[in-house]
């Protein structure tokens, strides 16, 4: 921990994840041309916990899709460590809102599936994925398939699937939104000491302020879509955390208060246009 | 008010209760096997009565009992053509192999235009026009060409089998969920990978389910082939019946075919059930037709 924060206090390092005059358009199946982020700049330092939140369709999962490689921005530039992204890279996980593990695989298989296709041969990805299973929480659900598991526990799976690759970058597309408050609380301070015990950078997209708060160091707030940086906030809440009680710190309220004016009028806008665009 | 319960007790009452679910269920599976048995004897036992009474000419639409007659004669003493068995056997080669052939093929060429937007663009017009045609009408082609041997059989029953099969592996690669893809992408997976461990394990449910109709098809291939010129098998077996004004004949040929289709769909099922243990069962316990 002692080393990390050093690290992190460091000036000039290369940042993990920049983005620079980012534009990102669609083209929609009516032919028109949808922008959904416009000249979006954000940095994110190694080893950096933030947030990303912002109203829906602000275009938070396309940034995630951009910095990942699966979507190539159309104008502007994304570097991850320094280098520009040209297509899926090795290091980055990406943990998706919806279920994304393979349904006719088990538990086991699920998570040997990133060493297997790095050519690790079958026993070394099994034994891993045996030890990743079981930091997650999962001992003895390894022949399991998906659809025997609870929705917490098919996440455990996808964060060990991402996990074991050791990935230098973690996106996290609002991985537990679909989970009640327990299961929440407790996968968000296991995902904090997976992330304490690795050098590994985060970027969790969430419309969650408070669950954006809890966990990060930084918080950026994206405008209504198309999206941009609207700001950014330091978190110094100490580390460790408990999620579940965080938020009766004397500072959380604070930090929250702040954040929430910033967010409040963008909220207002998109739910603006949505009501219109209903009537419409 | 409700006194408190012992774990003995509450253990007995769980264990009360798996036994009363399995019980019922036993009960269900009997009562619709008498249910079944009931269908067939009211269904035959008004024909052979029609027959008997004289509403029905059994000259031209065969009688219960004469059917029965004919399919012991068949299995104890033999056909026009041979051995039974030997009619039986051929039959099946043909409908296996074209059945094999036809699936392996649409599955194949299925999974490489549902993955290839180009390929899929240039040959969809040719595919909808051979689908659009009546390809049984391609038993007499492949007779001239191929003979009466096993291979114009085969080759009729392929055709019929491979557009089934294509157009649901064809499907099924379309409608893979892109998030899976896109995660085994972020994993790691080259395009083979992809291929062998997210598209065609996907797939494979719409082709399984086409397998079912498949194998039906491979029987009309067969016996259509058989039609255009054949020695033996239970399709020539029906074609000698109808050339002797044997109605029972026919009837006999074809409760032969049922349950030689009956035997088939059992083994897919269980193929199926192996293949896609992922799958719930919630699925399974749904009305199987």
């Amino acid at each position: 921990m002692k080393a990390r924060s050093a690290s992190r206090n460091l000036l000039f390092m290369v940042p993990a994840i920049r983005l620079s005059g980012v534009t990102k358009r669609f083209l929609t199946p009516s032919g028109g041309v949808y922008t959904a982020l416009r000249d979006l700049d954000m940095a994110v330092e190694q080893g950096e916990f933030c947030s990303v939140v912002g109203p829906t369709g602000c275009g938070k999962s396309t940034t995630l899709a951009l910095i990942s490689g699966l979507e190539r921005p159309s104008q502007g530039e994304v570097l991850v460590s320094g280098k520009p992204v040209t297509g899926v890279m090795d290091g980055i996980g990406y943990v998706f809102q919806t279920d994304a593990v393979f349904p006719w695989k088990t538990v086991l298989d699920n998570v040997a599936a990133g060493p297997r296709y790095h050519g690790i041969s079958n026993r070394e990805a099994h034994e891993r994925a045996r030890d990743w299973i079981a930091r997650v929480g999962l001992a003895g659900f390894e022949d399991r398939f998906p659809y025997q598991l609870s929705g917490g526990m098919r996440k455990r799976v996808a964060l060990a699937q991402s996990l074991i690759n050791g990935p230098r970058i973690l996106l996290m597309d609002e991985p537990f939104s679909a989970l009640d408050v327990q299961t929440r609380n407790l996968m968000e301070n296991e995902l904090l000491a997976l992330w304490s015990a690795s050098p590994t950078t985060v970027v969790f997209v969430t419309h969650d302020l408070e669950e954006a708060i809890s966990l990060s160091d930084r918080v950026f707030v994206i405008t209504a879509g198309p999206g941009t940086v609207k700001s950014d906030y330091k978190v110094d809440l100490p580390r460790p955390r408990n999620v579940a009680e965080i938020r009766f710190q004397a500072g959380f309220t604070a930090i929250y208060q702040e954040i929430w004016n910033d967010l409040r009028d963008e909220v207002l806008v998109s739910y603006e246009r949505q009501k219109r665009s209903g009537a419409a | 008010m409700t006194a408190p319960v012992s774990a003995a007790q509450e253990a007995a009452k769980v264990l009360n209760l798996g036994a009363r679910r399995s019980r019922a269920r036993r009960r269900h599976r009997l009562n619709i096997l008498v249910l079944r048995v009931l269908v067939a004897v009211v269904g035959l036992g008004s024909w052979e009565l029609g027959t008997r009474t004289g509403f029905i000419d059994p000259f031209f639409f065969g009688q219960p009992s004469g059917i029965a007659h004919q399919l012991w004669v068949w299995v104890t003493d033999e056909t026009s053509l041979g051995p039974l068995w030997l009619q039986v056997l051929v039959t099946f080669e043909e409908t296996v192999g074209g059945f094999a052939v036809g699936s392996i093929l649409g599955v194949i060429f299925g999974i490489l235009l549902g993955g290839n937007k180009l390929l899929a663009e240039v040959f969809s017009i040719y595919i909808k026009a051979a689908n659009a045609i009546p390809r049984v009408v391609l038993g007499a082609l492949f007779a001239i060409s191929l003979g009466l041997d096993i291979r114009a059989k085969i080759a009729t029953a392929s055709v019929l089998v491979f557009f089934v099969v294509f157009f649901n592996a064809f499907q099924g690669v379309r409608e893979v969920d892109r998030n899976l893809i896109a995660n085994a992408r972020i994993l790691g997976a080259d395009d083979r990978r992809l291929t062998t461990e997210v598209i065609i394990p996907s797939a494979l449910s719409w082709i399984l389910a086409s397998l079912h109709i498949s194998f039906g098809l491979a029987l009309v291939g067969a016996v259509v082939g058989e039609l255009f010129g054949a020695t033996a098998g239970v399709g020539e077996l029906i074609y000698y019946s109808e050339a002797n004004f044997n109605t029972n004949g026919v009837f006999a040929g074809m409760v032969l075919l049922a349950a030689m289709a009956l035997l088939a769909e059992a083994l897919i099922t269980s193929l199926e059930n192996r293949l896609v243990r992922w799958r719930p069962p919630a699925l399974g316990s749904e009305i199987q037709i």
